[in-house]
């Protein structure tokens, strides 16, 4: 079969130790059975190591920070589509979402198609909204609320006790044990993060994730849940495994039913010893470990540009459980004239 | 007692259970008791067949067997609705 020749557009190549989803969804793409993929890197720091993997990313250009806003997004990104003519842009930042939601029909009219969750779908699934979204769509999710201050800590010895989860608005999340910690974990991330803080329920049992993806009219295109099997200090998977779960497949088919979910997501849900699960977090972008759905036989990424560009796509109907990925650390070794372009002329 | 109906057994003795992302290893002896709780044998059927194979009593039996009974099921490799 010939493959179709396209640009996309990725977003997310800090490929660190705690990763950005954006080389893997490359790597998805590149083994796309539909497509031939130029893949134009979109880099927010000089230090994210995709820019310099010429192997999986063919060109780099810097864009400004969520921070500046849709108008200066929206700048950079058209002189980009005049160098590239990109064909599908895929955020993977859950910072940087509102802003291209925002700009989705501006996009769309220049010739760059998205495939992003709605902004309703976007913000009811907010971490300070989790409870409500759980009691729309049947989720048990552990009771939570957002605090502004660290004058609230106190009273939450008797809300919730100890242990409790401090989590940032966007990425983050400690364990305290006592009214100090909690004191300490909301300074740090509230310095990182900005406010307000969540602060949740602490629900003991096995974290497992899944990632799926959603067609915007109800169904379920693609869903592969895992486990982690080795976490790093800042909580991340390191290695994982990918598992047979079918009240996990179910909570997903149901959520996207409801919700018509549009795009990539993923869940986090905690299984206790009585296999209740519990939703910790949606995050509404494919997760870094979204690879491992392509090695265990679902290519989310390749299904989500297949829908960004208007097609019908089928949903998978089973993936290979038991399939791991286990993740490394390599040595790129760059040229400072590489480093030294980048920096100056924002583009590589 | 059941083992799940998904548990993987593989010959090396590598035991997978693709619900939870758990694998063990099990010796020879462990491996048979645990294909015989799979094709649904009793206690008490696997209790005279390894007394029978091993050429031991019951007294030396009992317990070992009782204790990884026991085992399996807090690893969650038994049907939790047996």
């Amino acid at each position: 079969m010939s493959k179709r020749k396209i640009t996309v557009a990725v977003s997310g190549l800090n490929n660190i130790d705690s990763p950005g989803p954006g080389i893997p969804v490359i790597r998805a793409l590149k083994d796309s059975d539909f497509f031939e993929i130029r893949i134009i890197g979109l880099s927010y720091d000089t230090m994210e190591p995709g820019i310099y993997m010429h192997d999986l990313v063919d060109k780099t250009y810097q864009i400004p920070l969520p921070s500046a806003g849709q108008q200066s997004l929206l700048t950079r990104l058209s002189y980009i589509h005049q160098q590239e003519k990109i064909d599908v842009l895929i955020p993977n930042f859950d910072a940087e979402l509102f802003n291209f939601i925002k700009l989705h029909d501006t996009l769309k009219n220049m010739g760059i198609d998205t495939f992003l969750p709605t902004l309703e779908q976007f913000e009811e699934r907010q971490k300070w909204s989790l409870n409500t979204f759980g009691e729309k769509y049947g989720i048990k999710v552990p009771k939570s609320k957002q605090i502004n201050s660290t004058a609230e800590i106190h009273a939450l010895t008797h809300e919730f006790g100890y242990p409790l989860v401090v989590k940032g608005k966007f990425y983050d999340a400690t364990v305290a044990y006592s009214p100090e910690q909690a004191m300490a974990a909301f300074n740090k991330i509230s310095g990182k993060w900005g406010l307000p803080i969540i602060i949740q329920q602490f629900t003991p049992g096995i974290e497992v994730n899944l990632t799926g993806i959603g067609d915007g009219k109800g169904n379920l295109i693609g869903a592969v849940p895992m486990r982690k099997t080795y976490i790093t200090d800042k909580g991340k998977a390191w290695a994982g495994i990918a598992l047979e779960d079918e009240t996990l497949m179910n909570i997903a088919r149901n959520m996207v039913k409801g919700n018509n979910w549009r795009g990539g997501f993923e869940l986090e849900m905690i299984k206790t010893d009585k296999r209740e699960y519990y939703l910790i977090e949606i995050n509404p972008r494919f997760p870094a470990w979204v690879y491992l759905a392509v090695g265990a036989g679902q290519n989310h990424p390749e299904a989500l540009v297949r829908l960004a560009l208007g097609e019908d796509v089928k949903p998978y109907e089973s993936y290979e459980s038991g399939k791991m990925f286990i993740r490394y650390s390599y040595d790129k070794i760059v040229d400072l004239k590489e480093f030294e372009t980048i920096s100056t002329l924002g583009e590589l | 007692m059941k083992l799940l109906k998904n548990i993987a057994l593989s010959d090396t003795g590598f035991v997978f259970n693709p619900g939870t992302g758990d694998s063990f290893s099990v010796n020879p002896i462990g491996l048979s008791i645990l294909k015989d709780l799979q094709e649904g044998k009793s206690e008490e059927a696997i209790r005279n067949r390894v007394i029978e194979d091993y050429q031991t009593d019951n007294e030396t039996i009992e317990k070992d067997l009782y204790d990884f009974l026991k085992m399996i099921e807090q690893f969650n490799l038994t049907d939790y609705h047996e």
